[in-house]
């Protein structure tokens, strides 16, 4: 049964990717995309990868398109035909990077086996010394934020680092600040209707639902990044319904900048921490008495930096985009 | 189980080349970032298989369970998701600026403005 | 304190960017930034000093030993890295104020300290680590900060120019990202030591042979090696200057120690000879970068233009010597790495002052600079002539161990592709020469303007980078000893 759906999976994600070669047009290219995002998260379903694919589902399926659709909604639909003066160079670098694929699976050693060397090694000491050392269940959570705590530092200054590329981007340079929209927002002008109302009531649960992912992680799937991403839609949702200027009285821009930059300070101040207590950078154990109770600390608070940082990030990307489509519509 | 093994890797392998030729043969940028979207899922789905056990359950300890798929790709996939779409949105960033400026998103017609300049 | 020696110089700017990002004031930004660079160069100033006396250092992040846990690892090769991109960085914002000032709105100039200090903490991260997959994770944070910061030039083409790096960029990346997942099926771990340990059993693995391609194609794109080099005249031409001094003194060095580190470290070069014609491949691509690079500087109309094909060019020189793998090859490579970076920091921020003046860096406009800014123009000669490799020069030192390099397998074509190059590189730098001191100004007739040099921060630094160029072309002792000794620890003795 595992088989036929994964098998069912991996033949629908390839037909998408076909369909977005064969289709022209920016709108259906950006539904399939968020399909192929939700294939995929299905996909990481059937292989026991559920972080992957809850952060999957929210980024691929959610994410992305939303900002693609900002884009789009810009730009214009239109995708002109390519004038094909070059067409044999993509296809013979394609060609080659596939040659050198085929190549790279001739010694591969086979997918699903528990003793693959990529499951051997270094893997099963995560899975056997978890329980002892960090005392969490969820091991996925366990790696990302004790044994490799510092890739995931790295990780929240990548999403700090798109949120600062983006402002700098798209933010003017000429004092114009973010939209006083005098555009009556198409949604926002039926206050009693279907999408309105049923949003209103969903708002506070899926708030609620990112604290739950955010606290919830050391147990079962979810963590700082997925929560932060369900923290952030939440807002996003209500800005897409009320207009940007409310949901800016909400939370003003320059809040968001603050709170971007506290979650990565926040996870980093906890790896300083370590140092003063006299141990390396981000070792928990100095956190209390106990080194688990220390790893839990540590891990707890790492994982709200991320969670700050990472729904800080997301808003004020929206805020941007949302902002320079005002200012081009008006 | 070897049928399963290998299937996974020439989809990775398809999918990996249909992305890559959408991002180098299509002039529209936006279709540009997509296919570097797909692209880049496709390796996600690489390194999933690779730590994937069959008859392993996910990641998180409790009572019973003997065998576990590995966590690891899972930790080094949740922050190359991460990278994705902190590109994506750069990248998105740039071409709402170009528009403005260019009053197109055709690499083409950017290279006509170009070129005439 | 000394132990924890390894973990500062990627710490410190790590911690002051989002502190940077807290400043509202932009020239309180500045100051901020400016302490930051300063005391990352001086923490990696001592731990280059406590590599040099007591041999490689490793750092355990977490607490938690390699392979388990990230592993910093400290030796001479990178210890020199994390020296000279710190080194830039302050250079750089010390005396980039002015320029900074006026080709950003003020309403950017916070973010885009910000950004600055995310590369540099994003550079230092890929020289200091260990372990591959972190590589990643920090080439992505230097790379979307490198993007929004070419974007920020006031032309519109800087935005063209950073859209299609990120594009090159990210697929390089991808490529890189397929590598490691290569490498990890096949041995288990991201550690780079241990990697070294496990592959050489894997030497007739088809897999491992795709894995080091992809990495080594990932690369060279971000290296910009022929024919992967086409995003970065663009981007070195439209990006603002400062930001482009710091690129053409940092990033490609940058990508060179990753392609080395991947090249000895990891795969051990025994292997990348073995099943790729490697040493081929980098001397052939290389020579072709150097005479495709010059010659078309020679005809471009825009001087910052013209530089950055001379980058493109340089590079080569960098890729033969590690082609060659011979420890003089390699030491070469080094040398040669970092005195491009004193060359063209100097150039570029001579460049830097030129701009800030003239608002172009056209050859039509630039007569009769050598009159207006006459310590600038002097720099750039200078950088010009240590371009070229005349004695005296950093640049005499790098093209001599390179052509020692070349002298001892006795390949003497490539003393004569060298030597060659130089003498494009000259043509060049003829060009500028006549332009500044020997062409009138103001051809046009109008009244021919008083000196007006660059301002005082700026012409500073630019004195300075040119005055190193001649001091370690004196005094090379420092770059020649400390590449020698990477190169032999890269080579000969046994990573551990």
């Amino acid at each position: 049964m595992e088989i036929f759906v994964d098998v069912v999976l991996l033949s629908m994600l390839v037909a998408t990717a076909v369909a977005l070669i064969l289709v022209r047009g920016l709108m259906a290219s950006i539904m399939l995309t968020s399909i192929y995002g939700l294939l995929s998260a299905s996909f990481f379903v059937t292989m026991d990868a559920v972080d992957v694919a809850f952060t999957e589902a929210a980024v691929g399926a959610g994410v992305a398109p939303l900002l693609l659709l900002m884009t789009v909604a810009l730009v214009g639909r239109r995708e002109e035909r390519t004038v094909s003066r070059h067409a044999l160079v993509p296809l013979l670098l394609v060609t080659m990077t596939g040659a050198l694929l085929i190549v790279g699976t001739l010694d591969m050693p086979p997918f699903g086996s528990a003793d693959a060397p990529a499951n051997q090694h270094v893997s099963p000491r995560y899975l056997q010394h978890t329980e002892a050392e960090i005392g969490i269940p969820n091991v996925v959570t366990a790696v990302l934020a004790s044994y490799r705590a510092y890739d995931t530092l790295g990780e929240a200054l990548v999403i700090f680092t798109a949120g600062v590329a983006v402002i700098l981007i798209l933010v003017p340079g000429d004092g114009r600040g973010t939209a006083q929209a005098t555009l009556p927002d198409p949604i926002s002008g039926d206050r009693q209707g279907i999408v309105h109302v049923v949003s209103k009531i969903l708002i506070p649960f899926v708030l609620l639902f990112a604290l739950y992912v955010q606290f919830h992680g050391d147990y079962g799937p979810g963590g700082g990044f997925q929560a932060g991403v369900i923290f952030a839609s939440a807002f996003i949702l209500y800005g897409l319904l009320c207009g940007l200027p409310a949901v800016v009285r909400v939370i003003p821009p320059t809040v968001v900048e603050v709170l971007a930059a506290l979650g990565v300070l926040l996870y980093a101040v906890t790896g300083v921490l370590s140092l003063l207590g006299g141990k390396n950078f981000l070792d928990y154990s100095v956190l209390a008495s106990d080194p688990v109770t220390g790893q839990h600390i540590g891990i707890i608070v790492i994982e709200l930096g991320v969670g700050i940082c990472v729904a800080s990030v997301i808003i004020r990307i929206y805020y941007a985009f949302a902002a320079h489509l005002d200012r081009q519509r008006v | 189980m070897d049928i399963l093994s290998y299937f996974n890797y020439w989809v990775v392998m398809a999918l990996m080349m249909l992305g890559f030729y959408i991002v180098i043969a299509r002039g529209n940028l936006v279709k540009k970032l997509i296919g570097l979207n797909i692209f880049q899922t496709s390796v996600f789905i690489l390194y999933i298989s690779a730590g994937n056990v069959y008859d392993g359950a996910a990641p998180i300890l409790a009572e019973g369970v003997e065998a576990y798929s590995n966590p690891l790709p899972h930790v080094l996939i949740l922050t190359a998701i991460v990278v994705g779409i902190a590109t994506t949105s750069v990248g998105l960033a740039l071409v709402m600026r170009i528009y403005e400026s260019y009053g197109t998103v055709e690499e083409s017609e950017i290279l006509e403005q170009d070129e005439a300049c | 304190m000394l132990s924890q020696l390894p973990i500062l110089p990627v710490l410190l700017p790590l911690l002051g960017a989002p502190l940077c990002a807290l400043l509202s004031r932009p020239v309180v930004a500045w100051a901020f930034a400016c302490a930051v660079a300063v005391l990352t160069f001086a923490a990696s100033t001592f731990l280059l000093a406590a590599v040099w006396q007591q041999g490689a250092m490793s750092y355990a992040l977490g607490g938690w030993d390699a392979p388990w846990g990230i592993e910093y690892r400290i030796d001479l090769l990178n210890g020199l890295i994390l020296v000279l991109v710190s080194g830039m960085a302050s250079l750089v914002l010390l005396g980039g104020r002015a320029s900074i000032w006026q080709e950003t709105p003020e309403r950017k100039r916070g973010m885009f300290l910000v950004a600055f200090l995310l590369c540099l903490a994003g550079l230092q991260g890929i020289a200091a680590t260990g372990d591959v997959f972190n590589l990643f994770v920090f080439l992505e944070i230097s790379s979307l900060s490198t993007y929004a910061l070419v974007a920020a030039g006031k032309d519109r083409r800087a935005l063209v120019a950073a859209f299609n790096y990120l594009i090159m960029g990210t697929i390089g990346a991808t490529f890189i990202l397929i590598g490691i997942g290569f490498i990890y099926m096949l041995t288990g771990t991201l550690n780079m030591t241990d990697l070294a340990e496990r592959l050489p059993a894997l030497a007739e693995s088809r897999t491992a042979f795709a894995a080091f391609v992809f990495i080594v194609v990932g690369v060279c794109l971000k290296l910009a090696l022929f024919p992967l080099h086409l995003w970065l005249p663009s981007a070195y031409t439209h990006a603002p200057s400062m930001v482009t001094v710091f690129l053409a003194a940092t990033a490609t060095k940058v990508a060179l120690y990753v392609l080395i580190r991947f090249s000895f470290s990891v795969f051990r070069f025994e292997f990348t000879t073995l099943a790729l014609p490697l040493e081929t491949v980098f001397i052939v691509l290389g020579l072709v970068a150097v005479f495709a690079g010059s010659m078309v500087a020679i005809f471009q109309p825009d001087l910052k233009r013209g530089l950055a094909y001379s980058s493109v060019a340089q590079v080569g020189y960098m890729v033969i010597g590690v082609g060659m793998g011979t420890m003089n090859g390699v030491q070469a490579a080094l040398i040669h790495m970092f005195n491009h970076a004193l060359m063209k920091g100097a150039l570029f921020m001579a460049l830097a002052g030129i701009v800030y003046q003239l608002g172009s860096s056209q050859f039509s406009s630039l007569r009769g600079m050598g009159q207006r800014m006459p310590v600038t123009c002097a720099c750039m000669v200078l950088g010009g002539l240590s371009l070229i490799g005349m004695p005296g020069t950093a640049g005499f030192v790098s093209k001599w161990y390179l052509v020692v390099a070349a002298a001892d397998r006795e390949q003497w074509f490539l003393v004569v592709a060298i030597l060659a190059g130089s003498l494009l590189t000259a043509v060049y730098m003829w060009r500028v020469v006549e332009a500044f001191y020997l062409t009138p100004a103001d051809i046009d007739g109008a009244a021919p303007k008083l000196r007006s040099e660059a301002p005082a921060g700026l012409l500073a630094v630019t004195v300075a980078l040119a005055l190193a160029n001649v001091y370690f072309g004196l005094d090379s002792r420092l770059p020649v000893e400390t590449a020698g000794g990477a190169a032999a620890s890269l080579l000969g003795v046994p990573v551990r």
